[in-house]
């Protein structure tokens, strides 16, 4: 099948970017995007022109390194799937499709699609972790842990931090990952010690990386490749209200 | 954490300041419907109502203050947010695709931008009564009824005899079921109070109440406009 793309080039974080027509011509309905994109790259190799800077690395959905808008959509559109596990029989014959990198001023561009994603370390670094003091290992069910609160953990556990939530969020706002790892860490007995003090440094954090707002639009969670629900954000904004009230040193 | 500070100064704060008194300012707006409403009782009841609310300033005074308190923290808030919420994307996209974002949870703004417009006009129309903007040519302060009382049954007859009136009064309304439909789950959401089993739940009613109050509202001017209370106003 023959495709056009219409790719977003920019040589470096400060030069202006737009937009380039490139053919893709005889790929397979079964190549994945991310192969046909390898396939017009080694052709632009070839003619001894740049190749078209993308984003990838497990290309099976679980590393959250690719990251392209498609016709408007993070990561294409397709629902609980990455754009690495999107695939050319998706799109018709003869299709225009727009290719943007992930638009944020938190996510600045580096090249071309590829963005500089490492705000989301930043907030990471600031509280999205549990400090364990090393010791004898406990005995395995000597912790009570609700299946409902592990189930609800295990599904914020999902988050790859791709930042696909913040590329569709009209405000660029990253609550659903934040909430994610909120939820994710806070919900278990090892990691609810610090859930006051987390929760504050983590939005502290994401307020000073410049993300947006959360205005419920539900975008995030639409094009969320491990489609984490929305219901993550108000327990962020329940479990912050806590903290606040508590009004303690954090 | 301070909480003042961290209120005022964090994005979850001004979320709560928002849905906060974005829900002050709906129970009033239910409130001030079932006010309204009593204009389907007759002449008696509603200017009865009408005369309690004005004879009691020391009530009258403290909730429009209130009121006052409420509408300027709500719009405080939404014109900060929106200031950042712009530039968090400096750079927007060629081809963006709202997937699920409703044409309302996009439009909060713009629709709260008239709501305010309106509200404006409306105080000056009903409640300071001022005569050049009511396009009666009278004016709706000297109007009282057989016992003395301001008379509202003919000021709300009159008013809304006057098409061009109605009809702002009908647009407002719709952006107010707009804002709502929206704005009454996400106040759930900002503050915490939604999940799996409450969340579909809470935005079903939402939208029928923000229906329930459109079709209340609007029901006085249309009826007016279709004839009803025109001997009133002889
Ligand atoms: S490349 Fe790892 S998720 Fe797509």
């Amino acid at each position: 099948m023959n495709l056009t793309l219409k790719v977003w080039r920019q040589k470096n974080a400060t030069a202006p970017g737009r937009f380039e027509a490139y053919e893709a011509k005889d790929v397979l309905p079964e190549m994945s995007f991310l192969e046909m994109l390898d396939v017009v790259n080694e052709e632009l190799m070839e003619r001894d022109e740049e190749p078209i800077a993308f984003d990838s690395d497990c290309r099976e959905g679980i590393c959250g390194t690719c990251s392209l808008v498609i016709n408007g959509i993070p990561h294409g559109g397709r629902k609980g799937a990455t754009v690495c596990q999107l695939h050319l029989r998706h799109f018709k014959e003869g299709d225009t499709i727009t290719i943007e990198p992930w638009r944020a001023k938190a996510f600045p561009v580096v090249r071309d699609l590829v963005v500089d994603r490492s705000a989301f370390d930043r907030i990471i670094q600031a509280g999205g972790f549990v400090s364990v003091s090393t010791g004898g290992v406990p005995d395995a069910n000597a912790i009570p842990v609700p299946k409902a609160d592990a189930e609800l953990a295990m599904d914020a556990a999902q988050c790859i931090g791709c930042g696909a939530c913040v590329a569709a969020c009209k405000n660029a706002s990253a609550m659903l990952f934040v909430a994610a790892k909120v939820s994710h860490l806070g919900l278990l007995p090892q990691g609810k010690v610090e859930k006051d003090r987390r929760v504050a440094k983590l939005v502290e954090a994401m307020d000073a990386e410049g993300f947006g707002n959360c205005t419920v639009t539900g975008s995030c969670e639409a094009v969320c490749p491990k489609e984490i629900s929305l219901h993550f954000i108000a327990r962020l904004n329940r479990d912050y209200a806590v903290a606040m009230l508590k009004g303690r040193a954090v | 954490m301070n909480i003042i500070a961290n209120l005022f100064k964090s994005s979850l704060g001004k979320k709560y300041i928002m849905a906060v008194t974005g829900g002050a300012l709906f129970l009033f707006v239910v409130g001030h419907l079932l006010g309204n409403l009593q204009f389907f009782l007759g002449p008696e009841v509603i200017n009865r109502y009408g005369h309690f609310l004005q004879a009691n300033q020391e009530i009258l005074w403290p909730a429009r203050l209130g009121l006052l308190v409420m509408a300027a923290l709500h719009i405080w808030s939404a014109v900060k947010v929106s200031a950042e919420n712009r530039a968090a994307r400096p750079v927007p996209y060629a081809d963006w695709h709202p997937t699920v974002a409703s044409y309302a949870s996009r439009t909060m703004l713009l629709s709260g931008v008239i709501i305010a417009a309106f509200v404006i006009y409306h105080v000056l129309h009903f409640t300071v009564q001022t005569k050049s903007i009511n396009f009666t040519g009278q004016s709706f302060v000297a109007l009282r009824d057989t016992e003395g009382r301001h008379d509202v049954y003919r000021m709300m007859v009159a008013g809304f005899q006057v098409p061009l009136v109605s009809g702002f009064y009908v647009l407002a309304m719709a952006l107010l079921c707009l804002h709502l439909s929206h704005g009454i789950g996400a106040m759930f959401q900002s503050l915490g109070w939604k999940d799996e089993v409450y969340g579909p739940w809470i935005d079903r009613s939402a939208k029928m109440l923000a229906w329930l109050i459109f079709l209340g509202y609007v029901s006085i001017p249309i009826a007016v406009l279709l004839g009803y209370g025109k001997e009133a106003v002889k």
